[in-house]
Formats: C-alpha cells, structure tokens, sequence
C-alpha cells in the first residue's frame, strides 16, 4: 500500500535540526524544541506502527519514480517498530539531556545534531535501498563524529579516533559490497536484488559479497573479531550521547545485518555456521571484558559486545523461533541499553566518578532511585519476569531444536557473567559503604542542590525507559506477537517484494 | 594583503563572481553546475574580498554572519523537498510552474532546492573559513 506520509518520521528531525540550527547559542529555547521535537516525532512513530500493524506493509516511491528505479521507503513491522523505539530512546536523551549535558556543549550545537543523527537512523530503518541505506550510515557516522568529539577533551578525542577510523572502515567494506551487488545484478532496490540474486547460479560469488557486508555491518555493530573500538570509545562522550551510541548506534548495524541476511542473502549452511561461531566469541569476548573493567561505562561497553552476540547467533540459527528471540532480544535491548548509560551519568552526577571502587553507599543515600536502577538491572541481567528474561526462553528453545550446543554454552556463560557482573556492581555502587577517598579527590554532590524541576529533567527519562522495559517483561506476550511477526515476515519476505515492486512475484 | 592591483581588482571581482555563481546556479538544472558549485563561487567572491579588504570588513559587507545563512537554505531545501507532500505526491516530485519565466525559462522546485544548497554552501564555507581566520589572526 503506498502511503506518502511514512516518510514524515524523519522529517519530522530534520526540520527539529533546522530550527534549532535558527537558535544557535539559544540553549532554553533549544532544550524545549528537542523536546517538543521529539514528542512530536513519537507521536509520528506510534501512528506509523499502528498503521503498518493494521494495514500491512507501507511503501512511499521517492519522486515518484517507481521500483526499482527510483528509492523506495517501506515501513514493514520490522523497521516500524525499530522507528518506534527509536522516538522512544530519542525522546529520553532528548529530556535528559536538557540538564544532563554541559551548556558549553549545547553552544556549538548539541541539539541539532542529535536530532540529524536521530532523522539518519529513522532514514536508516525505512530505506528500501541498499545504497540509500549506505548514505543514512554517512549521515549517522557523521553526526556521531560530531557528538563524539563535541567538547575536544583529550580523552575523547583518543576515542573518536578509535570510533571513526573503524567506522569509516566499516563504510569502505560496506560500498564495496554495494558495487560488486551492482555489478552483478545492475540494481540497489533490495527487493529487486532479493530476486536477482536467488536466480543467480555463482553461489560462490554471492557468498563473497556477503562477506562483505557481514565485515562491515560486524564492524559497526561490534562483532568479534572487530568490537574493540567500541569499550574504547563509547565511555568518552557525555552520558547522554553515550546512552544514544549504545541503545542505536550498534543496533543499526543488527538492524542491516538482519534486514540484508534475511532479505538479499539467504544464508546457506557456511553463512550460519560462520555467524554462529562469530556470535560465540562475540559473546566471550565480551562477558570476559567486562568482567576485568572497574570503570561503569566500560563494564556496560562491554555488555554491549556480549548481547549483541546474542543477537547476531539467533540469526546465524535462523530457524523462525531463533529469529523471534533475536528479535526480542533486540527489542528489549534498545530499551534497556539506553537506560543504562543514562543511570551511568547521573552516578557520574551524584559522585563524580565512575570508578565502582571509589563508589559506594548510593542505596542508602536514595533507596527510591536506587529501587529504579535495580529494576532496570535487573532486566538486563533477565530475571524472570523482567524483559531480558524472555528472549532467552526462544533462543534456548531454538538452541536445542537446532543442537547448536556451543552457542547455548556460550549464551548461558554469557547471561551468567552479566549477572555476575552487574551483582558486582549493585554491590558495589549502592550497597558497599561509600569509600573515604583523599582530600583532592572530593566531590561535591551535583544532584542535591539542583532544584525539583531540573531533578526531574534527569530521572523521568529513566523511569520512562524503566516503565517501557516493564511493559516488555510483563506484557510479554505483545512484545512476542510483534517478535514473532517480524521473524515471519523475514522467513517469507513476498509480501514485502512484492508490495515494493507492485508486482505478483509468487510462483 | 598589501597589493593595491589587488585590492581594486577584488571591488569589481566579488559582484562579477556574484553574478557568475548565480549563472552557474541556473545553468546546473540540464548542465554541468548547479547549487553546489555556485555556491562554492559565490562564498570564493567574499573570501577574496576578506583576504584584501579583512575579515571584519567582509563580514560588515555581509550584514548579517553566515552561520545564520545554513538553517536558512537548509529550510528553503527542505520546503522545496516536502512541498509535493501537501498535494498527495511523494517528497521530491518535481513540480512546475505552468508559464516559462523570461530569460530563466521553466520554473520547478528542483531550483528552490538548488537554491538551498547555494545558500547552504555559502554559510558553511564562509563560517568555516572566518573562524580560522579569525581564531588564527
């Protein structure tokens, strides 16, 4: 069905850049306009979810010129609900960080470009053209540089160095992998590319390109061998970009990888042999990393390493249950992953450091807050019935039915030392008195003079994200509809070719 | 710059190149130029105009500084993409004027948004190249 409003979920950024870009150094004024901004623009989400829920795939031909000519846009559930979580992430960083960034910052231009990189993920979700999809990861790299570097502290400069050359790597393997697509099958329209390439005979050369694009969105999602970049970057930028990077940025790059493997390649047995032991040690690697780190931000850095492999093994399993707890998993992630770079900068607000060793006594200081954060945890770590919970009951069902016993190894190990890690760190954040420290080291807390207002402006959006990642824990079962809608859509992609091309496809 | 051939020169020079930006501006829709180009010409008028007469007297001649020129042309861009969308047609259909314009000849949106990038391109270049100058003289 062609709906020419689907578009209007990244216009709606673009045009919250523009007038914010018109209040330069004009920081109240442009703290409320994020914020209008983004409410305007989960309005926006919600209405194209419930659409696509109800009417079935949306497509908009940009110009006018049709498939597989011009660029399509298509909202399926899929990217629907990737847009719908994004307003949700988007809306939270936006409120937090009204109070949570430097004013210093917001002079040369916070706001506007965290709505640019918001407009270049939503653009990211919607595209139905691998190069357009290309051009959407330009624009959220570049805008992510700019988040990245915003403030030029040496240790954040280290970081970004780090971030950009991978990522501007991660871009060179992906345009390479769209040119030997295109010289092969003369066509970017990933629904028209979905049939050039399952008549191609060379099954060789199409597992070549897809390697292609296996390194490059590996690199930007944080796979094993290639995910260092991230626990050194990600706890440079200030709480509040960091949360953006770790709830989407990554999630972008899984995002594509299930959007391509699902769509353009079909996996053979190498492809998911390869993605299966890819999940494994990204899953090992990165519990492991985060075990040693005594610094909060790098423990979630590394988290994120960890789950990310969780996804990446549920598609290398690829059966419809494997996808549906990938999916999920997902899902829940974006939440919660945001969430925990957000608590990361008020600690950071309230003690002026990160450190867990020089932390301590929060729980007893403010047992409310410190009630909230355990719940966010503790979904992570996926207590029943918290949302990290259930993803883990499909990936396991899947696990078994496929005999995939290293995986289910590597995921219990995995789920076991988020537990252990993040007991560590309730431990030793709120339970563990606060430690005296030396004279020079003293801070003064920022949290407690601040008035009830400017309180808010940091906690609401924690309790938000808190009470999005409750509905998915104990609202499972519509979380799961969605999860297991997707994964279906995904194993039979002719409704989506063929709401693109306008063409009967079917045998 | 102390040259006075120069500096005489770069009076006449910057309208010239003004108008020359512009022709490339309309050109660009069936030739090789457009926005970007034009743009870069119109803010390389102003650059050679700072390197003999100052930057503060350049900026003086602007009247108003040209970061406030980016959201300006971003909007005109953005309009002029989002413009069929009131009428039911997807963003970035071309829409024409019925009448050609003398000397300039069909008007459709495609210009407002190459106009936007001129502008665009101007504010950026400028805003890039005035703060060097001023942060390192």
């Amino acid at each position: 069905m062609t709906d020419n409003t689907l578009i209007l979920s990244v216009i709606i950024h673009l045009f919250t850049a523009i007038v914010l870009l018109a209040l330069w150094r004009k920081t109240v004024a442009q703290r409320i306009i994020s914020v209008v901004g983004s409410v305007v623009a989960m309005v926006i989400a919600i209405r194209l979810f419930t659409a696509v829920w109800d009417n079935g795939i949306l497509t908009m031909q940009a110009a006018g010129w049709d498939a597989p000519f011009g660029i399509t846009f298509v909202a399926d559930v899929f990217s629907s609900t990737m847009v719908l979580l994004t307003s949700f992430s988007g809306i939270a960083v936006s409120i937090y960080s009204a109070t949570g960034v430097a004013r210093g910052r917001m002079l040369y231009g916070y706001f506007p470009i965290l709505h640019l990189l918001l407009m270049g993920l939503n653009g990211a979700f919607l595209t139905g053209d691998i190069f357009n999809l290309y051009v959407w990861f330009e624009v959220i790299i570049i805008a992510s540089f700019v988040l990245m570097t915003l403030g030029g502290r040496r240790a954040q400069i280290e970081g970004s160095v780090k971030y950009m050359a991978m990522n501007v790597l991660a871009s060179t393997f992906f345009l390479t992998g769209i040119g030997i697509l295109y010289g092969i099958t003369g066509t970017l329209n990933m629904a028209d590319l979905s049939l050039k390439i399952a008549a191609l005979e060379n099954r060789k050369l199409v597992d070549i390109v897809s390697i292609f694009f296996i390194v490059g969105f590996g690199i930007k999602s944080a796979v094993f061998p290639l995910y260092f970049w991230l626990p050194s970057s990600y706890h440079t930028p200030p709480s509040a970009v960091a949360a953006i990077f770790g709830g989407l940025l990554t999630k972008v790059g899984i995002y594509a990888l299930f959007r391509v493997f699902t769509l353009i390649f079909i996996p053979d047995e190498f492809l998911r042999t390869l993605l299966v032991v890819l999940a494994i040690f990204t899953i090992l690697t990165g519990s492991f990393g985060a075990v040693i780190k005594n610094n909060i931000r790098r423990v979630f850095s590394y988290l994120i390493v960890c789950h990310i492999g969780f996804m990446v093994g549920g598609l290398g399993m690829y059966s419809e249950i494997a996808i549906t707890g990938a999916l999920f998993y997902l899902i829940h992630d974006m939440m919660v992953k945001t969430n925990i770079f957000l608590i990361a900068g008020l600690i950071r607000k309230l003690r002026g450091t990160m450190n867990m060793d020089k932390l301590g006594g929060l729980y007893a200081e403010y047992p409310l807050l410190s009630l909230v954060v355990a719940l966010v945890l503790f979904s992570l770590v996926g207590i029943p019935p918290l949302s990290g919970f259930w993803p883990k009951i499909y990936l396991f069902e899947a696990g078994f039915m496929d005999a995939q016993y290293p995986l289910l190894v590597a995921i219990i190990i995995g789920s076991f030392v988020t537990l252990y890690v993040i007991a560590k760190l309730w431990a030793k954040v709120f339970w563990k008195n606060q430690p005296t420290l030396p004279a020079e080291e003293n801070y003064t807390d920022e949290f407690k003079p601040m008035s009830a207002f400017r309180k808010s402006l940091l906690v609401v959006p924690i309790v938000f994200l808190m009470a999005i990642a409750l509905y998915i824990g104990l609202a499972a079962e519509n979380v799961a509809l969605v999860a297991k809608h997707i994964a279906r859509d995904m194993k039979d992609m002719t409704p989506y070719i063929e709401a693109v091309l306008g063409t009967n496809v079917s045998p | 710059m102390k040259s006075t051939i120069l500096k005489t020169a770069s009076i006449y020079l910057l309208p010239i190149l003004l108008l020359f930006s512009i022709f490339i501006l309309l050109r660009g829709h069936y030739f090789p130029g457009g926005g970007f180009v034009g743009g870069l010409i119109a803010a390389i008028a102003f650059v050679l105009h700072s390197f003999t007469h100052g930057t503060e007297a350049t900026l003086k001649l602007l009247r108003i500084h040209p970061s406030a020129l980016i959201p300006v042309g971003l909007a005109l861009a953005a309009i002029s993409m989002f413009a069929p969308m009131l009428n039911g047609q997807p963003v970035m259909t071309g829409l024409w004027f019925d009448q050609p314009v003398p000397v300039i000849g069909l008007i459709g949106s495609a210009l407002f948004f190459d106009i936007g990038v001129y502008v665009v391109v101007i504010g950026v270049v400028l805003t890039i190249l005035f703060t060097i100058a001023q942060y390192s003289g």
